[in-house]
């Protein structure tokens, strides 16, 4: 709501010639543009940019939804999470470490082996060693020690991991299991960074 | 028991300091490194030692060079101001053009003048649009030329006709469109004020003011990184690179759409070019 106030704000500030803001674009005609700017991709990367539901609602309500929308969206996500079948979700930190710094993968200008990282730096502060840590999401460090290392919150950690709209709808977390972006190992080895006792990131 | 809790007090106390001592050091650390990249920053943005101001000189050349099976230059080309006025063009693009009743970018309104009154076959400008490593863009070169014509001038965004509406109201959603592997959009980074990745500060889009007149009014920039002159339509594609998209179509409405809706937010941004950047 704040948002659209300010867009509308900026809408009649920018434009004095402007007597009311535009309605926001139809679905329609931003389909348009969307299919035209990726118009001469393979079919593979088309279907990247095609949205999942919940894609589509949080893009639609600012990633505000609404309470009903927001349940909706949790219990809808959290039917995707897949654990490991052995029910272990703590794999060697020192290789999920690396999957926390590695930023590659995925991009156009990578190649279908580049390594797949996740990234986890980009937005969180983890292991207080590492000074270069983003600001987007909230402070990981000592995150298994908060927890007191208890595996029922290491669990949970493996699932938000997995899909992080299953606990929080629209989260700007990438749903790294869910979207196939992580492998199951992964994932479990980011979840042992975050709650072996010996990982940098309790240190 | 007064003993006691004193000893008790006095224990908090060092746990306190121990803690503060700990967060002081690394706020410090954090601090040292802001301070080296503005350090930085401060030292590589000299004017006179601005490699983008050769790709100023090469644009001004390419803009009077005949070229073409008309043979002609681009002077004729309206960029809005009218035919060959340069002085603040850049300053109200993206616009609507009656003659092709499009909205275009400088990019798209460029290719369309070499098209029309050069009738010069874009598809080799088109291919070297970025340059990099043995490939000198033309777009680049060109925008770098005319977008300096509007220094010291304000973005002036032209949202009266009903396709610019239409752009500026597109761009917005364009903007908050979630897709991918991982789930991006533009706000995922660009939506809030203060944040980063990494150390990298990110200029919040999200709302008109102070980050979108900054970072509007300083592109076209070198990239230093790259020893490039880079343009809008670079920096998007590069962002939807590392949003995990496809590559966007060079010049396609979709870029025009979100360009017009950071001029929109930027309006009012002094602009100071070709600015350099890491």
């Amino acid at each position: 709501m704040m948002k659209t106030l300010a867009f509308t704000a900026a809408l009649l500030l920018s434009s004095p010639a402007l007597a009311q803001a535009p309605a926001g674009a139809d679905p329609a005609t931003v389909n348009r543009y969307v299919e035209s700017m990726w118009a001469k991709v393979s079919d593979e990367w088309k279907a990247r940019v095609k949205q999942d539901e919940t894609q589509a609602l949080c893009s639609e309500v600012r990633n505000n939804p609404s309470q009903a929308q927001f349940d909706a969206i949790v219990a809808r996500e959290k039917l995707t999470v897949v654990f490991p079948a052995d029910g272990k979700v703590l794999g060697d930190w020192k290789a999920g470490e690396k999957v926390a710094n590695t930023g590659t993968g995925g991009q156009f200008s990578d190649t279908a082996e580049t390594y797949k990282g996740g990234n986890c730096y980009a937005c969180h502060q983890m292991a207080p060693k590492e000074v270069s840590y983003g600001t987007l999401g909230p402070s990981l460090t000592g995150y298994g020690k908060l927890k007191s290392f208890a595996p029922e919150e290491a669990k949970a950690a493996y699932a938000k991991i997995y899909n992080a709209q299953g606990v929080m709808a629209c989260s700007q977390m990438p749903r790294f299991g869910h979207n196939r972006f992580l492998s199951e190992q992964q994932m479990k080895d980011v979840t042992a960074y975050l709650f072996d006792p010996e990982s940098p990131v309790n240190k | 028991m007064v003993h006691y809790r004193m000893r008790r007090a006095g224990l908090w106390l060092a746990a306190a300091i121990a803690m503060a001592g700990v967060a002081t050091a690394t706020v410090a650390q954090q601090d040292d490194a802001e301070k080296e990249i503005e350090r930085y920053r401060a030292m590589i943005n000299d004017p006179m030692a601005n490699p983008g101001y050769l790709a100023v000189d090469r644009g001004e050349a390419l803009w009077s060079s005949k070229r073409g099976a008309r043979n002609v230059s681009l002077e004729a080309c309206d960029l809005g101001e009218g035919p060959g006025k340069l002085d603040g063009a850049y300053a109200k693009l993206p616009r609507h053009f009656a003659d092709a009743d499009r909205v275009m970018d400088l990019e798209q309104r460029l290719i369309w003048c070499m098209q029309k009154l050069q009738e010069l076959d874009t598809a080799d400008v088109v291919k070297r649009r970025f340059g990099g490593p043995g490939v000198q863009s033309d777009m680049q070169d060109l925008v770098a030329f005319i977008a300096n014509k509007s220094n010291g001038m304000k973005y002036q965004p032209q949202v009266s006709h009903p396709k610019e509406k239409e752009m500026l109201a597109v761009g917005e959603a364009l903007f908050h469109r979630r897709a991918g592997v991982n789930d991006f959009s533009c706000t995922t980074c660009h939506g809030e004020s203060g944040k980063r990745i990494r150390l990298q500060g990110l200029p919040n889009f999200s709302k008109a003011g102070k980050d979108a007149q900054e970072t509007m009014g300083s592109w076209p920039t070198y990239r230093v990184s790259q020893s490039q002159l880079r343009t809008m339509q670079h920096r998007l594609w590069d962002c939807y690179r590392q949003m995990r998209h496809p590559i966007p179509e060079y010049g396609s409405d979709g870029i025009t759409a979100l360009t017009v809706y950071m001029v929109n937010m930027g309006a009012g941004g002094e602009i100071t070019v070709p600015s350099i950047k890491r």
